[in-house]
């Protein structure tokens, strides 16, 4: 069972990290296979970046992501480009106040906003915005767990992990609220 | 005041908590690019000196290395260019250490000389390419196989190469070892031909305990028995190390017994056979190949480095739609396995090669093939696509 | 080491130098041209090396390609001839790795100046803890005579046929303005002067310069007015001016008949080496880590 998954922001926002602590707790925690790769815009600063996860329960071959099960965007361009790339029934995780839904047409695609900025920010710390998305992601994602994702938080984020954690447990309980009674089916996708 | 650690590991090292001893990480299972677990192995085989210039996508090598090799006693310096970086590395191998850099096509373009120097004077020592796509600068952010050829060719002159190709972060890992080991047998430069995807990927790295792996000391020459410095009729001669008494002329110019130059023939001829002789005469000890479904394959892929990736995705899905499919993946393309290629070429059908260029490994396996040999090149900047290499198939099978 | 000296079977008198010990005397008589400088430089580190205190297996001489090339391989030490003007950054990998030898690089203009000119003041910028030696003939000797980067402006050679367009470095001033801990430039008519300055580079801590003009009689003396054996000496001879606190600005080198020659140890001052600075950065890692060492 191999699922793929791009995480994507723009620079500084933290989307090889979170892409890094969802492959990390993969592999260290879950006992499973995970690549990861990177991807940047030709600018040094200011351009997109992205991290891209396959996991899988079997040796992987192929390490990049063809067809993806989720897209977690940061940023709107990020949303459009990528829309094409996700699977018949996907899901797009999107942080709120930065990406907007209004211009997918697709209809079998389930897509969770999540505030992350906000929701760090009222923790106190905007910067953590990708730990909430890392959370929300646990609540889709049946290949890795919150408790692995909170293990491979601490390796990434040894000294400030009290502050993490209280992210990521936000953006997991949001997105399980959201995705609601459509959990299981939402999980037999991705 | 014994900086660099001289083949054994300092006893000056320094033990942080998540280091053994010797400095190498602790066994156990990691999360680690590619770039980073060539450093981990090369701590692990002993290396202790590094000189390199930054350079996409190789720089995670020597950024880490900056971190790590201090901590164990070594030292990783930042040369002018690599020129430079290629001659330091010989110099600190005269000294007794295990020297490496790493770099991309226009670095290791700058490389070519010294590595001639290298060969010709018997020094050990790794280099690392981290492919990108070429020709000239290229795209330095994306992936490439255009260096093949340059391995084996590259330096002027008559030169026998050893390469390696990692397919996977473990892999890299687990060459770099092994081409310092290679190297140190063999007295000779030994390249880990990596790619940016192999580099730059994460990947489940387990790191054994130092004590499981096979790390070769070098041979060195004791100043008392110096008599043939350069004994061609040995494949192996110890290495003099400078500041032991041997007082021994190393020279770039073809050079007798003695380390002293000449222009006679029959030195020409003893010093090339000697130093290609040794690793001919051996290639079957350092050929490397993992295969997949070979036994009842009737169409065989041939791939190397990331492009195996690839090509083993698209084997298991010729498989599917009925074409039996097998992978031959070369793991050493210098020395080129010719009795491997040869042998498994009488079993198949058709060869298949994919490669990120327009036809480089594609020609020893040809020359060496009893059965058609197609070549599938795509230009370097993005990984093989699977169903490129399923198309292929198709083709030759039908 | 004494080597037997026939002359029509009988055999003569002197049959060993006293500095035999310290070359390799099979590999005589050497490849240099009669009037070349550059045997008188071999003598002078030779000479040098039998007053060092360092035990006579830590010196160690690498050379890069060329004349001057050469000299390595008629040394009895560890001796390296590398390629052509890589000898720097081989010494300096060399000397970082082991710390305790007295590094020597002896080269031609060519070698260390033009094609290894960038290598040079890197090393000087670095302040590795090498001495270089550059033996300044003012062309490519060995390949026949062709400009380089210390041929005099408007000087004859065979590739400025019609007289040299490029103007030549002032290297003195060059590896100070570097960063060299040691500078100084003689000529090989100074001969105690170069023993000397030979063995101060040896007490150096740091990068230690010294250029010696050299003659070059059949290519670069033939075309410029100095070709018998002696004639450049004789032009050394009149025209030098020791000055060791000459301003460096001001010393660049041309063989015309009334330019004078600025020779002397310029520059001797206290800088941190790069090995005392390695050394330290070690110490330092212990505890501190660095940024990447997440795995």
């Amino acid at each position: 069972m191999r699922s793929e998954i791009r995480i994507t922001g723009l620079g500084g926002q933290g989307a090889i990290t979170a892409g890094n602590i969802l492959a990390r707790a993969a592999v260290l925690y879950e006992g499973k296979e995970a690549v990861m790769t990177e991807g940047y815009s030709p600018y040094v600063t200011g351009g997109w970046s992205r991290a891209d996860i396959v996991i899988s329960t079997e040796p992987i071959d192929y390490p990049l992501v063809t067809k993806l099960d989720l897209l977690v965007t940061m940023y709107q361009e990020g949303l459009d480009l990528n829309l094409k790339m996700i699977k018949g029934n996907g899901a797009v995780i999107a942080e709120k106040q930065l990406v907007s839904f209004s211009g997918v047409t697709r209809k079998d695609l389930r897509m969770i906003p999540v505030p992350a900025t906000s929701i760090a920010e009222s923790l106190g710390r905007k910067i953590a915005a990708n730990v909430v998305l890392v959370g929300s992601i646990a609540a889709l994602v049946e290949s890795v767990s919150i408790e692995s994702l909170k293990k491979a938080l601490a390796d990434r984020f040894p000294k400030a992990i009290e502050f993490n954690l209280k992210a990521l447990d936000a953006g997991y309980e949001l997105a399980s609220k959201a995705t609601g009674e459509h959990m299981e089916e939402a999980k037999q996708v991705v | 005041m014994r900086r660099s650690g001289e083949v054994k590991v300092s006893a000056t090292t320094t033990i942080n908590k998540k280091n053994t001893s010797s400095g190498a990480l602790k066994p156990g299972t990691y999360f680690m690019m590619g770039n980073f677990a060539c450093v981990e192995a090369a701590i692990m085989a002993g290396c202790r000196f590094y000189a390199g210039y930054p350079i996409t996508p190789s720089s995670e090598i020597f950024e880490r290395a900056c971190v790590r090799f201090p901590e164990v006693g070594g030292s990783a310096i930042e040369m002018e260019d690599e020129v430079a970086s290629a001659a330091a590395l010989i110099g600190a191998s005269y000294a007794g250490s295990k020297a490496m850099t790493a770099t991309s096509g226009p670095g290791f373009s700058l490389m070519m000389e010294n590595i001639g120097l290298a060969f010709i004077t018997e020094a050990p020592l790794v280099i690392v390419n981290v492919q990108r796509a070429g020709p000239s600068t290229g795209i330095p952010t994306l992936v490439g196989q255009g260096d093949m050829m340059q391995a084996r060719w590259g330096s002027h002159g008559d030169l026998e190469t050893i390469a390696y190709s990692p397919s996977s972060v473990q892999e890299f890992f687990d060459l770099t070892i092994t081409a310092f080991n290679t190297a140190e047998r063999f007295r000779t430069p030994v390249f880990v031909m990596a790619d940016q995807v192999i580099g730059m990927m994460w990947e489940r790295l387990k790191i054994p305990s130092i004590e499981g792996v096979e790390v070769l000391q070098r041979k060195v020459m004791d100043a008392k028995t110096r008599a043939k410095p350069f004994d061609y009729a040995n494949d192996f001669i110890p290495m003099p190390i400078v500041g032991t008494g041997t007082n021994i002329n190393v020279d770039s110019l073809t050079h007798d017994y003695r380390g002293y130059p000449s222009t006679d023939y029959t030195v020409s001829e003893s010093m090339i056979g000697h130093l290609l002789g040794k690793i001919r005469r051996h290639a079957e000890e350092i050929w490397k190949w993992d295969g997949y479904l070979l036994d009842d394959a009737e169409e065989l892929v041939v791939a190397y480095g990331s492009t195996a990736r690839s090509a083993l995705a698209a084997v298991k899905q010729a498989r599917a739609n009925g074409i039996k499919a097998g992978l031959l993946r070369l793991i050493t393309p210098w020395p080129f396995p010719d009795a491997i290629i040869e042998r498994y070429s009488r079993r198949v059908h058709n060869i298949v090669v994919p490669e990120l260029n327009y036809g480089q490994i594609v020609h020893p396996v040809r020359e060496n093939a009893q059965c058609p040999v197609i070549g599938i090149n795509r230009a370097p900047g993005a990984l093989m696509d699977p169903t490129t290499i399923v198309d292929a198939l198709e083709v030759v099978a039908n | 080491m004494s080597r037997p000296v026939t002359d029509g079977g009988r055999e003569m008198i002197a049959t060993k130098h006293p500095l035999d010990p310290m070359i390799r005397a099979e590999r005589l008589p050497n490849i240099w041209c009669p009037g070349c400088g550059i045997g008188i430089v071999l003598a002078a580190y030779v000479n040098a090396l039998t007053k060092s205190t360092k035990p006579h297996e830590k010196n160690v001489c690498i050379s890069g390609i060329g004349c001057t090339g050469r000299i390595a391989g008629y040394l009895n030490l560890d001796t390296y001839h590398t390629t052509h003007g890589r000898a720097i950054p081989f010494a300096t990998g060399m000397a970082v790795a082991k710390p305790d030898l007295e590094v020597f690089v002896i080269a031609g203009d060519g070698d260390i100046s033009t094609i290894g000119g960038n290598h040079l003041i890197h090393a000087a910028r670095r302040n590795v803890d090498i001495n270089v030696i550059m033996v300044n003939n003012f062309n490519y000797g060995m390949t026949g005579g062709q400009h380089g980067a210390t041929t005099p402006l408007n000087a004859r050679t065979h590739t400025s046929p019609y007289g040299n367009v490029e103007s030549p470095f002032n290297v003195p001033y060059l590896v100070s303005a570097a960063g060299a801990s040691f500078v100084a430039r003689w000529t090989a008519l100074h001969v105690i002067q170069v023993t000397k300055a030979i063995k101060r580079m040896m007490e150096i801590k740091g990068f230690a310069f010294l250029e010696v003009l050299s003659p070059c009689p059949p290519t670069y003396g033939e075309y410029n007015g100095y070709p018998a054996a002696l004639d450049m000496m004789k032009h050394f001879r009149e025209r030098s001016v020791v000055d060791n606190g000459a301003d460096l600005s001001t010393v660049s080198v041309a063989t015309g008949a009334d330019d004078r020659i600025v020779v002397g140890n310029f520059v001797d001052r206290k800088r941190p080496s790069y090995d005392e600075l390695l050394t330290e950065l070690q110490a330092r890692t212990g505890k501190k880590s660095g940024a990447l060492t997440e795995a």
